[in-house]
Formats: structure tokens, C-alpha cells, sequence
């Protein structure tokens, strides 16, 4: 009785909390315009119909696909090495380097939109997807990095020691014994590093004009119209916009837990 | 003979020396690139008569955009929005979230689905969260509408559309994606708590609640401490939700200063000014962090 009430009845109110607003996009999603129904039946898929086809989120979400894995590979394998570098190195300057990197979480991103386009035109990069890609990776680097050489470091140095000594470079001996028990950190800031950049709404709509490079974020906004909203579109866009980055994190969410204590927390 | 060949250990320490500054160095040279010349120039830029559609006016005006800062009612009223948002969001992320991490590191049938689901609107995006939101919240079709069916509350309420309710509003749409990440962080710290700590307190006689504020509470403080202050900087910064939620309405109820520098940018091109707004907003975020973490004895002894 005192474990229903402390335990399954608050969670069971935050279950709701949780998976209601999930279940109205895909109610909305699935049921037909002007139902009140609140089962999705009858089922329809013309909504999303509307939005693939229709309102481009085909392309939209190509696009997105592509940016967000580039962005993976970068953030992942500069994190890679720079958390390798804090991790196993003492060098000159360690210190100031980790301090830039917590201070840039002090830097608001939304009011550096302009200098930045400001950058990407002398690079002629505006209407190109590379700037999304640089942006992403340039705000998301520094806690990758510091959560990466959290990683690092819990792969014991002895390991690395005895490779070499068994006669492998440094660059072999990291590649062989220490790579392999990183996965769980990779996983863990490479998935950081794509729902982040799946995510992002500000950058793909301050700096991409040309509609056929633009993201599903923004493809989303465009559905939430001036004065009428059709709320089917809406919720098929929403389907499309969650549902990569949910499959993600349902694949990735208890090497989640292991990374934030691996890396955040225990700097 | 003295000038021989150095011995091949000073090759290796040279370049032992020098890895991992080019380690780091792809890094370093994005950050000063893209993130420490944009806040340069924007430094550069508050100083600056700087209006984009009046480029022949441009010229070093000193202080004066901070002065007009000052003197203006909007920045001062989207500060105070700012400040209020974060209290509530931070706050009672850190209130829901440790109640829900304390929940789910319980042994349970089902706790890993459990998990999965409650965390889950940690993955999704501030313009997602307001297209779900904005469905729930419609007065003619969101749940207030079946809630008022059922007889609870009154048909039609736009809550979105009353400066009164609007923040209670987007505050619970935030707090929707934004509690996982509190809980995700506070559980990967529960784990870690040494197991002989809870037998000795146990052994000691302490009930449930004495052992979370003599042992729990301490050993999660710096958890805590890093991830208020973090999500407070991601909370005070945060555009997209407010933007596409209720783009700082009805009335500029719900106008936040990064969202004021961004419809200045917009509409009056004023770049100078918002520059000026975006480095007090710059400082104010680094007085208030540096004041955290010393009041919170960060990293200290427990």
C-alpha cells in the first residue's frame, strides 16, 4: 500500500504527463479532419500523405537525415580526440582550454545568429547545408568533449601502457584496446550530436532561404499558419519530426544515464 | 661528435609535447572562429551606431547604446520575463525531476519501458514540443475542450490567448521536455552513491526521510548544482519554444530578452543596440552563474 502511493501512483501521474501530448499528435495525426473521435479510428494516413508529398517534407527530411549524421561524425570525432587529449595528456594551457570550454555554454547561441551570417556570407555559405553543419558542431563540440574525456578517462591508462609495451604506437594501441571500450561514449555524444542537430530550428531558418534545403523544423513552423492551422498537417509533421529522434533515444537512453555520470557530473 | 644525431627520445618527446595540442586543435580553431569572433564582433558591434538598412551611419558611439538600454521600458520588462522563467522552470524541473529519479531508480516491474517513456521528451525539439502543445491547448479541439465536456472548467478557453493563463501555459509545455533532462541527471548520480552508505545509515536506525537529507541530498549536490546552473543559462537562452509558442504575446506577456534582441534584429535592424542588449545579457548570465556556484560551495568537501 505504501509503495503504491510513494512510488506507482506519482509515477503513473507523470506517465500521463508524459504520453498524453504524445497521444493527441498522433491522434490528430491519424484520425480524419473534423473527427472528435478519441480513438484514430477511423485510420487514416492522408495527413501524412499532405505533408509528405504536399507540403515537402520529403525533402525536408532528407535534408535533415543528412545534416544531422555530419554533424554526428564531426561532433564525435573531434570530441574523440580533444577528450582524448584532456584526458591523457597534462599540456600547457589544459586548464584555460576545459574553463573555454564551460564558458561557452555561457554564450547565447540565439543572439549570435547575426555575426554568424554575418561569417557564413564572407564564406559564401548562406543556402548551403555546410552551415548548419559547422554551427551545430561548433556549439555542441564542448560538452561532447568534456563528456567524451569523462569516458576516457574511465578506460583505465594501464591498458594503453601494456599495449605499447607490447610494442604498439600510441595511435595503434588507442585504436585497438581503447576504441573498443569507448562505444558506450560514442554512442552516447554521437546520439547527443544528432538529436541536437535534428532538433535545431534557428539556425536552418536564419540561415537556409532556398525552401527545397530546408530542415523539418522548420518545415513544422510552416505548418503553424498566420491564422488557420490545420491541425492534421501539424501533427503528421510532428510524427515525422519525433519519430527518429525518439527511435534514437529509445536505443540510447540507458547509455544516456552512464554518459551524463561518466562525463557531466564528475568532470 | 657533439653535434650527433638527437637521440630519437627527443623526437618522441617533441611530438608527446605537441599531440595534444593538435588534438585539440580542429577545436580550437572552430570555437575561435564561429563562437569567439561572432561574440567579438558583437562586443564590438554595442559600441557602434550599427543599423543594418542605414549602413552610411554607422559610427563609434561609446556607451550610448547602453544608455538608451537603460532608459527603455521593453528591455527591462523582458528581463524581468527572463528572470521569472527561469525561476519557475529551473525550479521546478529540479522539483519534478529529482521526485521522478527517485521514482524510476526504485526496483519495479517494467522499469526499463517506464524509463523509456518518461524520459522520452528529452529527444524533442522546442518546435515540436509547441506543435504538440498548440494541439492540446486549442480551445476547439485540445483537451480543455474534452475537460469541459466532462465538466471541468468552461468551454472555449484560449489559454494561449490570455495574458493571464500564457505562462502557466508555456512554463507546463516546457516543463514537459525539460524535466527528463533533470531526472536523467540526477539518476545517473543516485547510482553512484556508495551502497555502504545507505547500510550504515540503516544500521543507525535513520528513517527514509532522514537518510535522503543526510545521505542522498549531500552526495547529489553538486549534481545538482551543475545542472541548475546549466539549465538555467539553456532556460534563459531559450528562443524556439516562445518564439513558435506565442512569439512573446499576447501583448509582449511572454517577450523574453533573447526573444526582444531577436524581433529588434528583425524589425528595426537595429544591430548595434541589440548587441548592446545581448552583452548585458552576456554579463548578467556570468555575474549570476559565478554568484551560484560560490553561494552553493561547488566542488567543495561534502
Amino acid at each position: 500500500m505504501n509503495r503504491i502511493l510513494r512510488l506507482f501512483l506519482p509515477l503513473a501521474l507523470y506517465l500521463v504527463f508524459t504520453v498524453v501530448p504524445f497521444y493527441w499528435m498522433l491522434l490528430f495525426a491519424l484520425r480524419p479532419a473534423g473527427s472528435t473521435s478519441l480513438l484514430p479510428w477511423p485510420l487514416t494516413f492522408d495527413h501524412f500523405d499532405t505533408v509528405w508529398n504536399g507540403m515537402g517534407f520529403r525533402v525536408y527530411f532528407q535534408n535533415s537525415v543528412w545534416i544531422a549524421l555530419l554533424t554526428l561524425v564531426f561532433v564525435t570525432f573531434f570530441a574523440l580526440m580533444g577528450g582524448y587529449a584532456l584526458a591523457r595528456f597534462r599540456f600547457r594551457g589544459q586548464r584555460a582550454f576545459l574553463l573555454a570550454l564551460l564558458c561557452t555554454q555561457f554564450v547565447p547561441g540565439a543572439m549570435m545568429l547575426i555575426p554568424l551570417f554575418n561569417i557564413f556570407q564572407t564564406f559564401d555559405l548562406i543556402n548551403s547545408r555546410w552551415s548548419l553543419i559547422i554551427a551545430e558542431t561548433t556549439f555542441q563540440l564542448p560538452l561532447a568533449m568534456i563528456l567524451m574525456s569523462g569516458f576516457v578517462k574511465n578506460v583505465p591508462v594501464e591498458l594503453e601502457e601494456s599495449a605499447m609495451v607490447d610494442g604498439c604506437g600510441r595511435v595503434r594501441a588507442f585504436l585497438a584496446v581503447v576504441l573498443p571500450l569507448l562505444r558506450p561514449g560514442i554512442v552516447a555524444v554521437g546520439s547527443f550530436a544528432f538529436i541536437g542537430s535534428w532538433n535545431n530550428f534557428l539556425f536552418a531558418l536564419m540561415f537556409l532561404n532556398d525552401p527545397e534545403l530546408q530542415t523539418v523544423p522548420v518545415g513544422l513552423q510552416t505548418t503553424i499558419g498566420e491564422n488557420t492551422v490545420d491541425f492534421g498537417a501539424l501533427a503528421a509533421g510532428g510524427v515525422v519530426a519525433a519519430v527518429p529522434v525518439v527511435l534514437v533515444f529509445a536505443f540510447v537512453q540507458k547509455y544516456l544515464v552512464q554518459g551524463m555520470s561518466a562525463g557531466a557530473v564528475k568532470g | 661528435m657533439a653535434l650527433a644525431a638527437p637521440p630519437p627520445v627527443r623526437g618522441h618527446r617533441l611530438r608527446r609535447a605537441l599531440a595534444p595540442y593538435a588534438l585539440i586543435s580542429p577545436t580550437l580553431l572552430l570555437l575561435a572562429v564561429f563562437l569567439l569572433f561572432p561574440v567579438g564582433s558583437v562586443l564590438y558591434y554595442a559600441l557602434q551606431h550599427h543599423v543594418v538598412n542605414e549602413p552610411y551611419d554607422d559610427a563609434f558611439v561609446g556607451l550610448a547604446n547602453f544608455r538608451q538600454m537603460f532608459g527603455d521600458e521593453q528591455f527591462w520588462s523582458s528581463l524581468a520575463f527572463s528572470a521569472k522563467w527561469v525561476f519557475a522552470e529551473v525550479l521546478l524541473q529540479l522539483l519534478l525531476g529529482l521526485a521522478l529519479a527517485l521514482i524510476v531508480n526504485e526496483t519495479f516491474v517494467g522499469r526499463a519501458v517506464a524509463r523509456a517513456l518518461v524520459f522520452s521528451p528529452w529527444a524533442v525539439s522546442g518546435v515540436l514540443t509547441t506543435s504538440i502543445w498548440m494541439l492540446l491547448y486549442n480551445p476547439a479541439t485540445g483537451v480543455f475542450h474534452y475537460l469541459a465536456e466532462l465538466g471541468a472548467g468552461s468551454a472555449g478557453t484560449s489559454v494561449l490567448g490570455n495574458p493571464d493563463t500564457v505562462f502557466g501555459a508555456a512554463v507546463v509545455a516546457e516543463l514537459w521536455r525539460g524535466v527528463p533532462f533533470f531526472a536523467i541527471l540526477i539518476l545517473a548520480d543516485l547510482q553512484s552513491v556508495p551502497k555502504e552508505l545507505y547500510e550504515a545509515a540503516s544500521m543507525d536506525g535513520a528513517g527514509r526521510v532522514r537518510t535522503f537529507c543526510h545521505v542522498t541530498l549531500p552526495h547529489l549536490r553538486d549534481a545538482i548544482v551543475l545542472a541548475t546552473l546549466l539549465r538555467s543559462v539553456w532556460e534563459f537562452n531559450n528562443v524556439d519554444l516562445l518564439y513558435t509558442l506565442t512569439n512573446g504575446g499576447p501583448a509582449g506577456a511572454t517577450t523574453s530578452l533573447p526573444l526582444y534582441v531577436a524581433q529588434l534584429a528583425r524589425k528595426s535592424y537595429d544591430f548595434g543596440y541589440g548587441s548592446a542588449l545581448t552583452t548585458a545579457a552576456f554579463v548578467i548570465l556570468l555575474f549570476c552563474s559565478i554568484l551560484y556556484l560560490r553561494l552553493s560551495k561547488f566542488g567543495r568537501e561534502k
